[in-house]
């Protein structure tokens, strides 16, 4: 386990206390991460000390921001093994990158007929604007469910790309609601053998485990600052350099042009080309910072901490009655748990916790087709990270018992007097 | 800030388990349903109005939280008997008064989300075949978010 008071004592919001009083378990971060205190010194210094626009002024700050800016990217591209600064795109976000990768190359290379692969897994940013495209040029989505045991076989990849022989096949590396992750470098090399483009999206993996890109092989590799310690409205687009060189630019205007004239552009090169507009250029040197902190911590003892926390709540769980795990077994299960209890809405088992200073997510965490597929409407999860601990695991699981006996039938009868609530 | 014990008061959570007309209305002349986005919940208003423009019946079908299926009940059971006029001029503040524990924006939602179906409901008469009979299959719902 990983010395967590040395950790917290980093995260200045996790000291302090709900609004029922109580201490704050922070379980919510597969939807996002809170921040060290490195990082928010490192934004706050880029505003305070040298701030200007990057790649336009020859005056002192702009400089300084471009220089700053510019080793963000090499620092990211180090964090993925990615081959050259070129390769990575910064961009707003998970979803940002994705939309990019659909309205860029899936324009370029997408035509009526032509099948999208994906998993039920995938979060809405990995679906829909692949149904956009679809709605637009008439190439089709295709989906590939979840085994009998709750999973995705290679042999079911292997299946439906044999099947669908589609031009891009998309999954998650790691699923924001079953806590199963997939073998990126197998299945990306299943889908090359069959010809398609591969898409990971990483939200769910850049927090907790090493990343390299040139191992997976993958074409595009998307992730979020704000899920890595980092800013919000910040991340990244990876993708091979001979792809990304070849694609037509997607959002167009400044920053991202080498001419411009009354008759027509002529765009930048990489990765300016698809950085139009003043880029998130705080965001990208806080990310930088959250990378460097999640090195020096050691993102293999990050997730084998979050493994060792999540088998403790999955064990604990499994014991209440009518409650219902999501997903793999416990030695399979990476930092996420998501749940249902019968009889119970995830919104009350969510609210009740929050009551006892645990927060957790209540939903369909933006994975509608999945929780489709698995018969829930909502789901809770709770979802760790390096800074939580076993004493707030024990929290949620006491607040999960105490839920279950709040809202168990008992007997109750409405007055029949239908009164106005009086209060 | 509310805390979950005020939240879920007796009164709410007898409404939860005790629901006031929950179940199908035979012969509805209005009904609508309405989902909450942010966690899946469903609501479904059926509603007899007679032809002086009064709710003669109401009943609500759903699934979702204690917020949402409570003041669901809470609502069906304050509109009964109400004047068409009196129904549509019965506001979303009333509906949190009614429901009473007081609620963050998000689970205001799930508490509105039965007055918001009721509200739509009483402009979406069910489908009457030529044979007269009340149908239970309402068209496609103008309101729905997603």
């Amino acid at each position: 386990m990983l010395d967590t008071n040395r950790i917290r004592a980093d995260f200045p919001i996790l000291s302090r206390k709900t609004a029922s009083g109580h201490s704050l378990a922070f379980l919510d971060n597969a939807a996002s991460s809170q921040r060290p205190q490195c990082v928010i010194d490192a934004v706050s210094a880029c505003y305070e000390k040298y701030y200007a626009n990057v790649h336009r002024g020859i005056h002192m700050l702009s400089e300084e921001s471009t220089a700053a800016y510019e080793a963000a990217r090499e620092t990211t591209r180090g964090f993925m093994n990615a081959s050259c600064t070129q390769e990575i795109i910064f961009t707003a976000g998970t979803t940002a990158a994705i939309n990019t990768v659909a309205q860029s190359w899936g324009n370029a290379h997408l035509q009526q007929g032509d099948v999208v692969l994906l998993t039920i897994a995938e979060h809405h940013a990995n679906i829909v604007p692949w149904h956009q495209l679809a709605e637009r040029n008439g190439c089709r989505v295709e989906f590939i469910p979840l085994g009998a045991d709750g999973n995705i076989s290679d042999a079911a990849v292997e299946a439906a790309l044999a099947q669908y022989r589609p031009k891009l096949f998309g999954f998650v590396s790691a699923s924001n609601v079953l806590g199963s992750s997939s073998p990126v470098a197998r299945w990306t090399e299943l889908a090359h053998d069959a010809g398609a483009t591969v898409l990971v999206d990483a939200a769910q993996t850049a927090p907790h485990q090493a990343m390299d890109v040139a191992a997976w092989n993958a074409d595009f590799v998307v992730f979020s600052g704000h899920k890595v310690c980092g800013p919000s409205g910040i991340g990244v687009l990876y993708g091979k350099r001979s792809l990304l060189d070849a694609m037509p630019p997607f959002l167009v205007g400044g920053g991202m042009i080498d001419r411009v004239t009354t008759k027509g552009f002529t765009p930048a090169e990489l990765p300016e080309k698809f950085e139009a507009g003043t880029p998130p250029i705080a965001q990208a040197i806080g990310l930088a910072e959250a990378l460097r902190y999640l090195q020096s911590v050691g993102l293999d003892k990050v997730d084998e901490h979050e493994r060792t926390l999540a088998r403790r709540a999955d064990k604990a769980l499994r014991e209440i009655d009518g409650l219902r795990i999501l997903g793999p077994e416990a030695e399979s299960r990476s930092g996420i748990i998501s749940f249902t209890m019968k009889g119970i809405h995830a919104h009350d088992i969510a609210q009740w916790l929050d009551g006892r200073g645990v927060a957790v997510r209540a939903g369909h965490h933006c994975t509608m087709p999945l929780h489709d597929a698995v018969g829930a409407s909502a789901t809770a999860r709770a979802s760790f990270y390096l800074y939580n601990t076993e004493e707030e695991v024990d929290r949620l699981i006491e607040g999960v018992i105490e839920a279950s006996k709040k809202f168990a039938p008992s007997g109750r009868r409405r007055r029949r007097s239908a009164p106005a609530a009086s209060n | 800030m509310p805390n979950e014990q005020d939240i879920y008061e007796e009164h709410v959570l007898d409404h939860y388990e005790d629901p006031y007309h929950r179940g199908d209305l035979p012969g509805a002349t209005h009904e609508d349903e309405g989902k909450n986005p942010l966690c899946g919940d469903v609501v479904q208003v059926l509603l007899r109005l007679s032809p002086d423009e009064r709710i003669e019946e109401a009943w609500f079908e759903g699934e979702g939280c204690v917020i949402s299926l409570a003041s669901a009940s809470m609502l069906i059971e304050r509109i009964e008997g109400m004047t068409v006029e009196e129904a549509k001029a019965f506001a979303a503040d009333e509906m949190l008064e009614l429901f009473g524990p007081k609620l963050t924006p998000n689970r205001q939602k799930c508490c509105l989300l039965g007055w918001r179906v009721m509200q739509s409901a009483l402009h979406s008469p069910v489908h009457q075949d030529e044979d007269g009979m009340g149908g239970q299959f309402g068209g496609p719902s103008l309101n729905e978010e997603s």
